[in-house]
């Protein structure tokens, strides 16, 4: 009814044009398609290589299953998760002390950094494996004591060199996060009492995780890949464990395909992590929520309609 | 210049100074506010009111003179012939029995408007969550947004947050309530309800000091006004006095501007 009557009423004025026969097209993309079939060649390359080179299936398919490399993968994740911890405890704390107003405080966590950030992890790996050079005994006066020989297990040198690196890079991405805090938050916290400690964890940390989260995840997904690097102090990850078995059976490229295979797969259970800890931070934030996958799956199924 | 005759005012500022670097911008500030006063601070931007209200609760340190809360002076202690700063304790105990709204709210954006309200009283007077929340909702009510409890500071318009933002501060049952222009980054059509809020804060018997341009606001609900420019306070007196009859002439001058 609308139309007619608009049709009309310009029909009397204008010219008579038939408005409602144009319809509109989407843009069409030849890029796309071109990019598509490129895509194409060099998968069928790549595909034609792996089935031509001298790789047998049957042996990668054996030891996606072996018992060696999936404790590997263990050590590796275990790892991971240790260095992890220690480095975003260390980052929130030296980013804290970064921004103190005490001179020695702020001092103290740049000294931190520009250590730990400007040697390589290979190194300090090598150095937290031979403290016992420096400090041959270890002690807490009266409680407990030890040779640091004994306690320097490869797996905890390779936890405190990986975890206290990691520390120095986490405690600028907190450092970021934390500026990116409006600081009318921080006067509102300390207006209606709070301390500077209890405003930063109630009101500033959980605005700035936001911030903060992303890049944590990417440098997770790097901490799973640089555990390679504590082989070097004789810890048996998953790449250690696989070069360990292709030394005596020389399947090598086999041996490492398995590996590849269980890193992408711990990646990608580490995406689908990062994925709902930023939806937990979003709280209250402006860009409405992602449906997850779960939601979405309802949707489509019809049953339960998605939140907006 | 008019002086309290109240024996013992719940505010008092001596000769208070603030510099901002080389900005001398408190130049020696003096103000009595009874208990129950409502006192309104007019002035133009840059006069220093609003650097003078954040001393109160120290947010900005001062340079020089007192400011007492009851028989206390806020921030600093003397010791000797120094006014030392006080220990972060003694400022968190003193900021408990000051209430602060802000220009821009400050609501916590992460937090719902229920608990950016009990967030004070269970974080740092330590209520149980119950008591909290039930009084929480109590004061959500009277400013109007008891169907707010839930919402998150981005679903509401400026004048609710506002609105939340003075009942956070009221959960921390406050002696003396502070407003620093709190109608001043709101639209016109939502001023009114924050002002609603404010008058009906003021017949309780609150003592506020309302750093505002809303004139009309002061001459209502304001029993004495003052007037600030350069970093001193010019005049003080009722709002008949002060904006009827100024004897200033920069009163006379901001206010035909305003007007």
């Amino acid at each position: 009814m609308p139309s007619t009557s608009v049709t009309k009423t310009a029909s009397s004025t204008d010219p008579p044009c038939a408005t409602e026969e144009l319809l509109t097209a989407p843009r069409k993309h030849p890029g796309r398609w071109a990019g598509a079939v490129a895509v194409l060649l060099v998968a069928v390359f790549l595909v034609n290589a792996f089935a031509g080179a001298a790789i047998d299936w049957g042996v990668v398919r054996h030891y996606l299953g072996a018992g060696f490399l999936l404790q590997g993968l263990g050590m590796t994740i275990l790892l991971t998760v240790v260095a992890m911890l220690l480095g975003v405890v260390l980052g929130v704390l030296i980013a804290v002390m970064r921004l103190s107003k005490n001179p020695v405080t702020s001092g103290i966590a740049w000294f931190y950094v520009w250590v730990f950030r400007g040697t390589p992890v290979y190194l300090q790996l090598l150095m937290w494996f031979n403290l016992a050079l420096i400090f041959p005994m270890v002690s807490i006066p009266g409680v407990y004591s030890a040779r640091t020989v004994e306690v320097m297990t490869p797996f905890v040198a390779a936890a405190l060199g990986l975890g206290i690196n990691q520390g120095a890079y986490t405690s600028e991405v907190v450092r970021a996060g934390i500026l990116s805090v409006d600081e009318g938050q921080v006067e509102a916290a300390y207006a209606i009492g709070m301390g500077r400690i209890k405003t930063m964890y109630r009101v500033v940390l959980p605005q700035a995780m936001r911030v903060i989260v992303p890049p944590i995840g990417n440098e997770t997904i790097g901490m799973l890949k640089t555990t390679s690097l504590a082989s070097a102090v004789g810890v048996t990850e998953i790449l250690l464990e696989a070069q360990h078995a292709y030394y005596v059976n020389n399947r090598i490229m086999e041996l490492l395909i398995v590996c590849a295979v269980w890193y992408l797969a711990a990646v990608s259970v580490l995406s689908v992590a990062q994925f709902y800890v930023e939806r937990h931070f979003a709280k209250g934030s402006s860009r409405p929520l992602p449906p997850t996958p779960l939601q979405r799956l309802r949707a489509a199924a019809g049953r339960k309609p998605v939140l907006r | 210049m008019t002086t309290s005759t109240t024996p013992s005012p719940l505010v008092r500022a001596e000769a208070v100074h603030k510099y901002f670097g080389d900005h001398h911008v408190l130049k020696g500030v003096d103000l009595d506010i009874a208990p129950g006063e409502v006192l309104c601070l007019l002035g133009p931007s840059g006069s220093g009111k609003s650097t003078f209200l954040r001393c109160i609760n120290h947010l900005e340190t001062i340079h020089s003179g007192q400011i007492w809360l009851g028989d206390e002076t806020i921030g600093y202690r003397l010791q000797g012939t120094r006014l030392v700063e006080r220990p972060e304790r003694e400022i968190i105990r003193q900021r408990r029995s000051m209430g602060m709204v802000f220009q821009r709210f400050n609501l916590f954006p992460h937090r719902t408007a229920l608990e950016n309200v009990i967030e004070g009283p269970v974080q740092v007077k330590g209520e149980n969550s119950r008591s909290a929340k039930e009084r929480g909702t109590l004061l959500l009510e009277r400013v109007g947004l008891g169907d707010k409890l839930h919402a998150y500071p981005r679903q509401l318009s400026g004048g609710q947050q506002q609105r939340v933002a003075i009942a956070r501060a009221l959960a921390m049952e406050p002696e003396l309530m502070l407003f620093d222009e709190p109608t001043s980054a709101l639209d016109p059509e939502l001023v009114g309800e924050v002002l609603t809020v404010m008058k009906d804060l003021a017949a309780t018997g609150l003592t506020m000091i309302v750093v505002t341009h809303e004139i009309g606001f002061a001459r209502e609900v304001a029993d004495r006004v003052a007037f600030m420019d350069g970093g001193r306070i010019v005049e003080t007196g009722t709002p008949a006095e002060v904006l009827d009859a100024p004897r200033h002439d920069r009163t006379k001058a901001f206010l035909s501007r305003v007007l």
